[in-house]
């Protein structure tokens, strides 16, 4: 986990815009903070804009996401910027996700009427998803999450492949970026916009890699290792992002 | 493009965005600048009809309107539309009292960080609820449309997706660039329940923080109930009338209800009771010991202060405080 929030922080660089969930996403934007983007202002669907968070809130209206903040508004305020183009990152957490980078987070199973399972739906995820230049996603690893095909596309990644993202309608130039698991960091290919290895975690293995996802993910000859978190993000990370271990110690 | 190849949603629209409709309404809707001071109870029972359509403002469990909420459940009002924009402890406490059959779903049936509430998984999966799906952003700008009295507002959410599939929007070209958008019905609610940091006795609200869709909720709904912290006087809302987010003219009854946002978090104020509302997660994994939860906390409290004070009263809210200002 520390390294999962590690990776996520390294991505925000300096100056950015993002829009984040709470958990994990918001620990790497408190991290990325504190280490080497100090500039980067973060934002929360409910209406916080730029907060200097004192503590991980729980929900994402909570008092702590306008916090010295530059604004509190609305959501719609929120979308909007992000749907005018002004905002670089969204940062989701996890759910079920196929090698386009579509996200389930609605239900389990084949009857919308009468699901299996029901999830909360959107919430946020699809706007973020569908409106900033860039989706990352962090999500423990494993073949029920990483699956073929998705029960159902509450978000949309690269949808079919190739250009089918643009060809619905979504903005120009964006998508998924970077997933980030608990074995690897993957990317996607140029064209046809499948998932691909960009990085292995220390320890790990091209196995780990197939074991755990149901469809093929692209394996380059060029990926490397992941770096691991450096003293510095560890320290950041356990005495000041999470002191009591919500978020690091769910393992 | 080929207008031929236009999607729409399958899921039912469950209010009329017709904003002649609602144009006609407002017209004769009495804008009298009254004492609008009343109770929760004649409130509900006067205000919320079985069958209608209600919007909860807030954010599910930060600056929520708890005591109108549990009154519904008390009531036993039955066969509610809602409209679920971040619907998460108010979700809650509606599956508890099993009071709606229809749902626009953005998010339901999870408290955030805390987990998911089996009570209302057990709610939404039974195939009694009727579900449209939204984003949050859709159901913002759905209000938005009208507040704004319009029938719709395109968009760029949720196209290529099944959140769009199972939704009621259309997709749209734009008459100017040709761009393909997603059209997002105006809803006009029947009913709104808001809870407010201070409004005077004629309904001029101040909120502080976020806002959420509080502004445009007011705006688009044809009845709205407001409880607020503290009633304060008009000449104080005139001394700084740039805080008036929600106009009398909105607001059918206002209840002052200090604490009314408890167990959820009201910015500035006092931060939520994550043990209590942990205690709701934990005990709905038990069906009987749920309903035996609900019936202590909610039928058998005649009011909101007496389930406030089953949990913890004064003294749990002064630990709040401290929670809140970060002491």
């Amino acid at each position: 986990m520390e390294l999962m929030i590690s990776i996520a922080a390294r991505s925000l660089e300096d100056g950015a815009v993002v829009v984040v969930g709470t958990g994990v996403p918001c620990a790497a934007a408190m991290l990325a903070q504190m280490t080497q983007s100090p500039n980067l202002t973060v934002l929360f669907e409910a209406g916080g804009i730029a907060p200097l968070l004192p503590a991980m809130p729980i929900s994402v209206g909570d008092s702590r996401t306008t916090y010295k903040g530059l604004k509190a508004t609305s959501m719609a305020e929120i979308m909007e910027l992000c749907q005018a183009g002004i905002v670089d990152y969204c940062f989701l957490g996890g759910a079920q996700i196929d090698k386009y980078g579509n996200l389930n987070s609605t239900i389990i199973g084949d009857n919308h009427n009468k699901p299996k399972t029901r999830f909360p739906g959107s919430g946020g995820a699809n706007d973020l998803a569908s409106l900033c230049w860039k989706t990352l996603v962090v999500t423990p690893q494993n073949k029920q999450r990483f699956a073929t095909k998705v029960d159902f596309i509450t978000t949309p990644g690269y949808l079919e492949g190739g250009n089918s993202r643009t060809e619905a309608g979504l903005p120009k130039n964006t998508g998924p970026h970077r997933v980030i698991t608990d074995i690897g960091v993957y990317g996607y290919h140029e064209y046809s916009k499948e998932m691909q290895l960009i990085s292995l975690h220390p320890g790990k293995t091209i196995q780990d890699v197939k074991d755990n996802a149901e469809f093929e993910i692209i394996i380059p000859d060029n990926y490397e290792i992941t770096k691991e978190p450096t003293s510095e993000e560890l320290t950041a990370l356990r005495e000041k992002v999470d002191p009591s271990k919500v978020i690091i110690g769910r393992g | 493009m080929d207008t031929a190849n236009l999607k729409q949603g399958i899921g039912e629209i469950f209010a009329s965005p017709n904003s002649d409709e609602m144009r006609d309404f407002f017209r004769k809707k009495k804008k009298l600048i009254e004492d609008k001071r009343t109770t929760v109870k004649d409130a509900v029972q006067k205000y919320v009809h079985n069958g209608d359509y209600l919007a909860i403002g807030g954010f599910g469990g930060v600056r929520i309107p708890t005591a109108l909420v549990h009154e519904v459940v008390r009531q036993k009002k039955k066969d509610l539309g809602f409209s679920g924009h971040v619907s998460t402890h108010d979700c809650q406490i509606l599956s508890a009292g099993n009071c709606f059959n229809r749902c626009d779903a953005a998010y339901i049936v999870g408290l955030e960080a805390r987990g998911l509430s089996k009570n209302a998984r057990r709610v939404f999966e039974s195939g009694n609820i009727k579900v449209t799906e939204w984003t949050n952003g859709a159901l913002s700008w759905r209000f938005k449309a009208a507040a704004m009295g319009l029938p719709y507002l395109p968009s760029r959410v949720m196209l290529g997706t099944d959140t769009f599939k199972y939704s009621g929007a259309k997709e749209g070209l734009c008459p100017f660039t040709g761009q393909k958008l997603a059209l997002l019905p105006a809803l006009y609610p029947d009913v709104a329940f808001i809870h407010v940091h201070r409004a005077d006795i004629y309904g001029n609200c101040q909120i502080e923080g976020i806002l959420v869709a509080d502004d445009d909720i007011a705006k688009a709904s044809k009845r709205v109930i407001v409880t607020t912290e503290k009633i304060i006087s008009n000449e104080e809302i005139r001394r700084e009338p740039h805080k008036t987010v929600i106009p009398y003219w909105c607001v059918d009854a206002v209840i002052e209800i200090p604490y009314g946002s408890y167990p959820g978090n009201m910015p500035g104020e006092y931060y939520s009771d994550e043990e209590h509302l942990m205690e709701w997660l934990k005990t709905e994994k038990d069906p009987e010991a749920f309903k035996a939860f609900i019936d202590k906390n909610i039928y058998n409290t005649k009011s909101f202060y007496e389930y406030l004070e089953l949990n913890g009263g004064m003294k749990k809210i002064l630990k709040l405080k401290q929670i809140e200002h970060l002491f």
